[in-house]
Formats: C-alpha cells, structure tokens, sequence
C-alpha cells in the first residue's frame, strides 16, 4: 500500500523529443488517444488550474477510470508519483511517474451546470461548465461515449483534503506555474479533458488559464 | 348457495411482516413493505416520490451499499462528487441529501442513530473478496456462497437494463471510514450497533439497488457480513419545514431542482 504523502518527482524527459504537444485553453475539452507504453505530461502552465480529467480503455470504453477503485488500491484519497490510476474492472490504466505538484484530487468531480445551480444559485445555470464541455466533446467526437461515461474524474492540481472529522476542505492549490503530472499508459487508453472553466470558487483562483499536452513515446 | 371453490386464504402470500421486529415505532397504517436482507445479500426496488425507507443494521459490523438511479431517465443517477463538495462533507448522517449528475436531491437522510455513515464509495469486489475470504461457490456452500457487493449490485441494475458502465460509487451506510492528513484511510469498527437505524427519503422516483457485502476494508478476517432490515413506509415529499431543506442552502436548492420534477 502506497503512502499517499506529497512525493515530488521531476522527469528525466525533454519537451523538444516529445512527439506530440497540445496547448489547451481554458474552458475547453479535449479527447486524445495516448497507447500503451506512451508518456503523458499534464503542465499547468500558469498555475493553479484545474484540469479534470477522465480515462477509458481505448478498445473498451465500458471501462473507465474509477476513482473508487484507484483510492481503494492505494488506501488513500491523494494522486502523486507512483499513484497507479485503476479502472472499474481493476486494471492499471496509468501510473503517475513523475509529479511536481505532489497532490491531485480524486473526490471533487467535474462541475456541471446542474450542480452549480446547487452550489452557488439557481441563476448560475447559464455559466460554461465541465460537463457541457465533455458532452459537447463526445457528441462531436461520436466514439461511442455517452453522458453515462462522465464518471467521477481526476482534478490534476486540485486540493481538496478531506478533514478527520469527515469534511471536505477546498484548500489553495499546492500547484504553480509551470508544475506538471506525468503519466505512463498501461493499456491503450483515451484521455478526455476539460480545461476547468469554473468561476464560482478559488479552484482556478478565479482566473482559468490554459494547460499543455505532451507526448512522448 | 353456490360453495366457494376456492377460497381466498387469510393469507394468501406469504409475507412476513419483519418490520414490526427492527422498526416497532413505524406507525402501521403507514409501512407498505419490509424485508430481511441476509448479510452478503442484495436486492432492488423501484419507488416513487414519498416513499421512506428505514435502514436497520440487524447485527453489528452490517454494511448496506446503496445506489440510486432516476426511475424516470435513467442516465440521471446518484453523483458521489457532487453531493460531497455541494455539502462540504465527507461523512453523512441526518440533514445531508444524495444529489444526482443533475443537481437534483434523491434522497434525503431525515433520521438517523449512526452520526456517520461512508460516503467514499469503496466497493469490494471479487478479486478481493477471495483474497481476503477465500472462494465459496454455489456448489460447495449453497446460499451459503460468498459474493461481492459489486457483483450484486451489478446484479440488480442489470435487471433495469443498468450495465457495469453505469454503477455508480455506492453510499456505504452503517460504516465509517475516516481520512488522515495524509489522505489514508482508517475504517472505524464497531460504527454501528445493533438496532442502529437510519431513514431515506425518497425526493423523487427511483430505482435503488442494495447489497450487504462487507465494507472492501472491513478489518475483519471471517466473512461476517451483518444482515439488514429495510421497511418502506409512507412518509410524503419533503415540506417546506423540512429539516434537510434547512441543513443547507445547496440541499434547499437540491431539493427545490426536485420538487420541479413534480409540477402538477
């Protein structure tokens, strides 16, 4: 059972050999295959951005990245190095080998219109949220994913400690510019994305920035 | 004058009336059903708006997994994320409500005896239900076989067309997991003693499916799984006084996005 502390880890992996590279605004979805072996790099380029993400087996998109499962294996809430990311079907989908964030959320979920109604007020319907971009992103793509797939995500850079007398805190972020997650695949997987674009609470501290992709063999 | 043929027994089905045993204080002209959930065992209902269900844990270390799905459209289903950042919470007890994707209460806790129940969603499953318990299988054990809460629960949403793609992260009622500063997890034994009960109501029409497998870190080394007793009783949608629309202003406004679904 891994420890869930803080571990930082920086890459051995230069950006110039990377085969791939995607700057994503803010506010924006994003659905990428990455195949097994491949090396993800998540970089929060201006810091304290939320990047929720979710996985699927690429052949199989039944299975899906489970938060459950994930916490579960690892017997702790925190993402960092050596976090191996679980599906429903318990199966290693990637594992976080390098990190220098230290702490990634896996109980916050993606925000949704609905759910903002809930949080903040009825009126904030209308607001750009996660969800509508995954949706948008899926219905476009036309991959087989449906609103059944937006399973709980990951929050890359999020901090969100859960306190010993069973609440949850939604502490600053530990992330800053620059700092970045980087992920081995462990099957071929899809990797779809919203660039959180929230304005209703200090998880982007009110200012959605943009996050880059990278790709390497 | 014509012989009855057939007549009608006094007691034509056989259904026991198991709540008068865990839940005497139910008024009787309001209890529609009750059942005995034999520890490992899992079952489904569809239920409209209104209804309640009491949860009685029948023996110590019970554990009972819960997941909710509209029965009206069913993509719409219980959010575990969504209900514990909209109440800041990660533990639930009397006061919080079981938000859908949709921003919708399901459910709400209107009483409870526990103070904590777990909401993180852990579900053991069959790889790790043989580590921990070794195989027992039908042709060995009879009823007596072991099976995972994700197998029975996978059981009961296939039964409404519901696949392994839709199960949902479960609530874990009667268990207690606490989280360190480290992010670890700590599971509480003995959380829920006998007796101990809780009620959910219904805020709109759902499909709920059970299973009471052990909690995936119950310590224990014997399979001991606890049973649970469940009595449906007539109770009403939230009122405008309700306790729970008043726990928060996310649950008031969780509850109001359901009472839309009810216009007329």
């Amino acid at each position: 059972m891994n420890a869930t502390a803080i571990r930082i880890q920086e890459s051995p992996l230069d950006p110039a050999a990377s085969v791939y590279s995607h700057d994503l605004p803010s506010g924006e979805p994003w659905l990428h295959e990455v195949r097994k072996g491949q090396t993800l790099r998540i970089v929060d380029l201006e810091g304290n951005q939320a990047a929720d993400v979710i996985f699927f087996n690429r052949h199989d998109t039944d299975e899906h990245y489970s938060a459950t499962q994930t916490i579960l294996r690892q017997g702790g809430i925190y993402l960092t190095t050596g976090s191996v990311l679980y599906s429903n079907e318990d199966r290693p989908l990637l594992t976080i080998v390098a990190d220098t964030c230290g702490r990634h959320d896996t109980l916050g979920g993606a925000c949704a219109a609905e759910s903002n109604t809930v949080r903040y007020a009825l009126q904030k319907k209308f607001m750009h949220s996660c969800r509508d971009n995954y949706l948008q992103c899926i219905q476009a793509a036309d991959v087989g994913l449906g609103k059944a797939d937006l399973v709980p995500n990951v929050n890359f850079f999020m901090n969100v400690p859960v306190t010993a007398d069973g609440h949850l805190k939604f502490d600053d972020g530990v992330s800053g510019p620059g700092k970045y997650v980087e992920l081995r695949a462990e099957m071929d997987i899809w990797v779809l994305v919203s660039n959180c674009p929230q304005l209703n609470n200090p998880c982007n501290a009110y200012n959605p920035t943009p996050v880059r992709f990278l790709i390497w063999d | 004058m014509q012989k009855d043929t057939n007549p009608a027994s006094p007691n034509p089905v056989d259904v026991i009336e198991h709540w008068r045993d865990f839940a005497p204080d139910l008024a009787a002209d309001k209890v529609l059903f009750s059942e005995r959930v034999p520890g490992g065992c899992h079952w489904s209902w569809r239920l409209p708006r209104g209804v309640a269900l009491r949860l009685t844990a029948l023996e110590e270390g019970a554990n009972l997994s819960v997941v909710l799905y509209s029965a009206l459209e069913k993509l719409e289903r219980y959010n575990m994320p969504d209900s514990l950042k909209a109440q800041h919470t990660a533990h639930y007890t009397r006061g919080h409500v079981l938000m859908s994707d949709m921003g919708r209460s399901m459910a709400s806790i209107i009483s409870d005896t526990v103070g904590w129940h777990d909401p993180l969603g852990l579900l053991l499953d069959a790889g790790r239900l043989e580590e921990k318990y070794g195989q027992h299988n039908y042709q060995q054990f009879r009823n007596g076989m072991y099976r995972s809460g994700r197998d029975g629960l996978l059981i009961e949403i296939g039964k409404y067309g519901l696949t392994r793609r839709d199960l949902v992260a479960p609530v874990n009622f009667f268990s207690k997991v606490a989280v360190d500063e480290e992010g670890r997890f700590h599971f509480a034994p003995g959380n829920a003693p006998a007796g101990s009960h809780v009620d959910l109501r219904l805020d709109m029409d759902v499909i709920v499916a059970v299973s009471a497998a052990p909690h995936a870190l119950d310590p224990r080394v014997a399979y001991a799984p606890g049973a649970v007793g469940i009595a449906a009783w007539r109770c009403g949608p939230a009122p405008a006084d309700d306790y729970c629309r008043a726990f928060r202003p996310e649950n008031a406004r969780a509850l109001h996005n359901s009472d839309m679904l009810y216009l007329v």
